[in-house]
Order: structure tokens, then C-alpha cells, then sequence
């Protein structure tokens, strides 16, 4: 059972920023895909909650190619798996998209309900960690930009201090760069029992330039493997190369066991996803 | 807390209804307003049994707030025959089978039908993924992608009584 709360729905933002000044104890809900499965299960119960679905200034999908994409908070991961421009641009986004969940919860879901609810297995947080996201929170005294992978904190945990998510934004891809996103589960549109986002920047000469790595659901928030960079950059196309990345993901990540995976086996597939990510992004680069 | 007065449109008329604002969706449409075709099943947006259209889309009925759906055109199960007659995606279930326990048939429906209004020519690869939010636990899939197939094919056209 839910527990009792008011309702708040602001027209605008800046009553939406007012509204959530005004009130502590208070929550925000957009789609509400994740928010009121945990308000169901009696996690949290707010005493306000904050309704910025109908917020208009927060919905939208703008490119400029010297400043990159730029999504409004309220937009809903259906609108970007249709999005053209997305498709064109950053074509893993839309095939992370259409694994996220199902048709329904893309239809009403929103990118910055998804990221603000910080769940490691989370499908759009590591893939835009890969491509270098930053996101704009604020509140009604003011707004600042973190680097996404800055951004979590912890399981269902953020560096907001009651601030909003107004906005995710992904630099332009540098020339030669490719990107890949895999996630490991039973059905398709389940949560990813483990996850793997890789992006790769190769010079002129095909060498990496460029290359990040991002697993999912493999600790508390999605985890960037430094020492792959490491590993890579400056490096020609080497599967023995890869398969070393891949042992490396597996010992930096931090699986816990449940119910779907003990920790040997998220951290084997960790490995695998590793290795078939960073081969999959380099040839994409190479084009 | 504080009761709350909404006008919700489900299936062209409006109710007006007096309610606290947890109130999901399904509820508001089951218990406030007695459409009890939408079927409330896992409670956590798996199962699609409460699937309903908003402005067209298919979205689960049990994870939206009744209050946030104010303003929209809301169709349910109900909302699908035309002038008491059948629509072609109801005849084309009964004709292929595609109800065994009936449970999941409502929400499959208004999947089926918000994949055909966006998509009106669909693969069956399309189609699989058109209803990849709905659980059959009688595992009847192959049924129902066989009714939306068909529908898709103008096989029903004529709405049948």
C-alpha cells in the first residue's frame, strides 16, 4: 500500500522549483516507473510529492553539433528511441533504449526519473557515462553541471542535495568514435543482470585514442574502468588486448550474489560483455 | 492529505471523481468509475494485464497516478468496440484463439492495438516486440502474434457483431 501524501502539480518550472523549496519532506515523480514501485513497497513515504510530468520547459531533444545533444528531464525514453537525430548520431542510445524495459514504461518513463532514481541497473547511466554525459540539477537557488559518473553516489543515491535533474547533455562524438552497449539477462526487457558500455576513439592511423568502459548492475553505481583506459589508449586493434580488458573489468568490479547471479559468475560475464563491447565499439569506430 | 477532484476521459466520457491522490490509474478506472475489463495483476509494472491507452499509447494502468493522467484521452478495453460491435483486433483474438484463461487478453488488446494505430504494417518480429510488456502465462503468444498478424492484414475489417 501506498502511504497518504499531497500532491503537488506545478504548470511551469520555476513553480515546480518554488513548490519543491517550500517543502522538505518531499519527492518528485515524472513517470513514476521506479518511484512508486518503491512508494508501493513502503521504501519511502514522502509527505509531499512533486509532479513535474506536465512540465513543459523539461521535455525536449535538441542537437547542435559543436555543442552535442542536449535532453530535457521530462522526456520520455520512447521519445528518444525515436528520436532521428539520435538515431543518427549516437545509434547505442536508441539500441539501450529499446532494451529498457518495455513499451509501456518507454511510453511514459523519462530519462531524468531514470537517472534520478540511481539504480545501478540502470540502462541509460552507464551508456551515457561511456559517451562523456554531464547532467544539470538545480533548485530554486541556482543550477550547476556534474559529470554524470560523479553524479551517483550510491545505490539509489546521488549527489543531489533536494535538487531537480533539468538536464542531460552528451558532448558531440569526436570523429572515429564508436560505442557499444550490451546487457545480460533472461528476457529481453528485464533489468540487466550485469551490464557492459564501451566507447572507442581511434585516430588517423586507428590507433585508440579514446576508450571508456562502463559496467552495470556491477556495484553500487556504474563503475568507469580506469585501468582499461589505461590498457588501451595508444594502442593498435588487438583481441588479446580486449580479453585483457575483460580480466580486468572482472576483477575491478564490485557484483554482489542475489537471487539472479552469484558474484564469480556476474564478474565471468562482466568479463565476456568486456571483451565483446570494446571489439564491437573499435570496429564501429573504424567504420 | 488532501482529497482531490479530477475529470478523467476514459473512452470519450468524462468522470468526474473525488479522490485521494495516491489512487493509482487501474484503480481509479476499476473501483471509481466500474470498468473492470483492465485487470490488475503484479502491482509492478511486469505483467501489462492493466495495459491501457493514453492519447494512443500503451502505457500499465497500475504504475500512473489517476492524477497524472488528467487531460488525456484514456481508452480501456471497453473503449474498443465501436457502436457495440467488435473491433477488428477483438474479432481477430476470438478467431485465432487467443484467450485461454483470459486474464492477460485486455491488456494484450490494448498493446495489439496501440502497436497497429503507430505501425499499421508490422512484422512479426515487430509484432513479438509490440507485446514484449505483456506476460501470457498460459504461454498462448503464438496465438495472439497470429490475431494481431491478421488484423494487420485487414482479415478483419468489417467489425463482426
Amino acid at each position: 500500500m501506498i502511504n497518504d501524501f499531497n500532491y503537488l502539480k506545478p504548470g511551469t518550472l520555476k513553480e515546480a522549483l518554488a513548490m519543491y523549496a517550500e517543502h522538505e519532506d518531499c519527492k518528485v515523480i515524472c513517470g513514476g516507473q521506479s518511484l512508486l514501485i518503491v512508494m508501493r513497497q513502503g521504501m519511502i513515504s514522502p509527505e509531499y510529492l512533486l509532479d513535474i510530468k506536465h512540465v513543459k520547459d523539461l521535455g525536449y531533444i535538441k542537437f547542435d553539433a559543436k555543442d552535442g545533444l542536449r535532453i530535457g528531464a521530462t522526456t520520455t525514453h520512447r521519445a528518444i528511441e525515436k528520436s532521428d537525430v539520435i538515431k543518427k548520431i549516437y545509434p547505442v542510445m536508441i539500441s539501450m533504449e529499446n532494451k529498457l524495459a518495455s513499451i509501456q514504461v518507454r511510453n511514459w518513463g523519462t530519462i531524468g526519473g531514470n537517472l534520478a532514481h540511481a539504480d545501478p541497473a540502470g540502462d541509460p547511466g552507464a551508456v551515457l557515462i561511456a559517451l562523456k554525459a554531464n547532467i544539470k540539477i538545480g533548485n530554486a537557488k541556482g543550477e550547476r553541471t556534474v559529470a554524470l559518473e560523479d553524479f551517483f553516489v550510491d545505490y539509489f543515491e546521488t549527489v543531489m542535495d533536494h535538487e531537480l535533474v533539468l538536464e542531460v547533455h552528451v558532448p558531440a562524438p569526436e570523429p572515429k568514435t564508436g560505442a557499444a552497449y550490451q546487457k545480460f539477462n533472461l528476457l529481453e526487457s528485464d533489468m540487466g543482470i550485469v551490464a557492459t558500455a564501451a566507447s572507442v576513439t581511434l585516430n588517423d592511423n586507428g590507433i585508440c585514442k579514446d576508450v571508456r568502459v562502463v559496467l552495470g548492475n556491477a556495484g553500487s553505481t556504474p563503475i568507469r574502468v580506469k585501468r582499461i583506459e589505461e590498457l588501451l589508449i595508444g594502442k593498435a586493434y588487438d583481441e588479446n588486448l580486449f580479453a585483457e580488458a575483460g580480466k580486468i573489468a572482472s576483477e575491478d568490479c564490485e557484483p554482489v550474489a542475489d537471487i539472479h547471479g552469484s558474484e564469480e559468475h556476474r564478474r565471468h560475464i562482466l568479463g565476456v560483455l568486456t571483451k565483446r563491447m570494446l571489439k564491437q565499439a573499435w570496429e564501429e569506430a573504424r567504420g | 492529505m488532501e482529497k482531490r477532484l479530477l475529470t478523467l476521459n476514459v473512452n470519450g466520457q468524462d468522470y468526474e471523481l473525488y479522490i485521494n491522490p495516491k489512487t493509482l490509474l487501474v484503480e481509479a478506472i476499476r473501483d471509481h468509475i466500474g470498468l473492470t475489463g483492465t485487470k490488475r495483476g503484479c502491482d509492478t509494472v511486469s505483467c501489462g494485464a492493466c495495459t491501457v491507452m493514453i492519447d494512443g499509447m500503451a502505457i500499465k494502468s497500475c504504475s500512473v497516478l489517476a492524477m497524472q493522467a488528467e487531460g488525456y484521452q484514456i481508452t480501456t478495453v471497453e473503449g474498443l468496440e465501436v457502436n457495440g460491435k467488435l473491433a477488428p483486433i477483438q474479432k481477430a483474438f476470438i478467431d485465432n484463439g487467443s484467450y485461454q484463461c483470459g486474464f492477460c487478453a485486455p491488456g494484450m488488446l490494448m498493446s495489439a492495438q496501440a502497436l497497429l494505430n503507430e505501425n499499421k504494417n508490422p512484422t512479426e518480429w515487430e509484432i513479438r516486440e509490440g507485446i514484449e510488456g505483456n506476460i501470457c502465462r498460459c504461454t498462448g503468444y503464438n496465438s495472439i502474434v497470429r490475431a494481431i498478424d491478421g488484423a494487420a492484414k485487414g482479415k478483419y475489417t468489417e467489425a463482426k457483431s
